[in-house]
């Protein structure tokens, strides 16, 4: 039995690159509404980070970061926070009114509710896209019985 | 911005071109390459004509479906496919392409010059949203703003995929009948 994820040097540059990635995430996510960019490029680039983790050193490391389980609660709680910001709009007239201070252009605490429905759009991508992933690639591997994909096995 | 019909037509064409190739290679990593070769075009495309909120999407959604599709739709021994091509299917494709250009053909006269604004409820948008959002990135400001019914149904859209395909694909409560599904398929 080989060990689990590919070889020496892809581990080494992921270790190096997989925490950048999460950063330039972040702040696409953040500067959503001030750059280009914004909550679902930011998921996916959020996700694609994951993605390269589960692939450089197998499902059983990438579980102790994000599980499958973990991947479906991140995806549920991204799509209930932009729903709430949708809900809280009530309060000031309407859904999906901007409830909080507008604030000055061009700053990072500006333009109200957007950053934070930003966030909730990357949360939900990111989770989902990894869930679509683990579904596909894992799923897939332990139904077969494990021996066709040697580096995802449960 | 500068003159970009030339550099366009050039990175249309070779979208065209991966498209071709990706419907006519019988190998299935060649064809998985060669869409995210069109979407890369795509992207440059956007790029060039000023909207690099969609350029970043395309790229990393391009990335992520390549890296998906090689490493769920490739893992077999035998990448390539060769199934005879049916011959009605060929000709219904030709039949419908033909009525489509007939009908774009027809339709383009009423087309408004490439680039001149067609919607007056957008122009209020361009004009409004800096002030009346407060968000500096007027894609943004439009995406979760003015449109955000939009938005919200387009992550109902994925919430909705996700969970088909974990109803799909889930182990548990299918256990029962996975193996004999696998000696039925394989």
């Amino acid at each position: 039995m080989p060990r689990p994820g590919m070889t020496l040097i892809v581990k080494e540059v992921t270790k190096l690159v997989s925490g950048f990635i999460a950063l330039y995430a972040a702040y696409i996510v953040l500067y959503g509404h001030l750059t280009p960019g914004g909550g679902f490029a930011g998921g996916v680039i959020l996700a694609c980070g994951f993605i390269l983790i589960v692939l450089a050193f197998g499902r059983d490391f990438a579980a102790q970061v994000i599980s499958d389980a973990g991947a479906k609660s991140w995806d549920t709680f991204g799509a209930m926070l932009f729903l709430l910001v949708a809900l809280v709009g009530y309060r000031v007239g309407a859904f999906f009114s901007n409830f909080l201070p507008l604030r000055s252009n061009f700053r990072l605490v500006s333009a109200g509710a957007i950053p934070v429905s930003n966030i909730a759009i990357g949360i939900k991508v990111a989770a989902c896209l990894l869930g679509v992933f683990l579904a596909l690639s894992v799923y897939r591997a332990a139904r077969a019985g494990g021996g066709e994909e040697e580096e995802l096995h449960d | 911005m500068g003159d970009v019909t030339t550099p366009l037509y050039g990175l249309l064409g070779f979208i065209i071109l991966a498209s071709i190739v990706a419907i006519e290679t019988r190998d299935l990593l060649a064809t998985v390459i060669s869409v995210s070769a069109a979407g890369a075009g795509l992207a440059i495309i956007f790029l060039l004509l000023g909207a690099p909120d969609l350029a970043i999407t395309a790229v990393v959604v391009e990335v992520v479906s390549m890296v998906l599709l090689i490493r769920v739709a490739i893992r077999r021994d035998d990448t390539t496919q060769d199934k005879a091509r049916d011959m009605f299917n060929v000709a219904a494709g030709l039949v419908f392409l033909g009525l489509i250009i007939f009908v774009c053909v027809y339709a383009f006269r009423w087309m408004t010059p490439f680039g001149a604004p067609l919607m007056t409820v957008s122009r209020g948008y361009v004009e409004g949203s800096i002030a009346e959002t407060g968000a500096a990135n007027a894609v943004t400001g439009i995406l979760l703003d003015y449109r955000a019914y939009d938005t919200l149904g387009e992550a109902t859209v994925i919430f909705a995929g996700i969970v088909g395909a974990y109803a799909v694909l889930r182990r548990i409560g299918r256990r029962h009948d996975a193996t004999a599904r696998n000696d039925a398929h394989r």
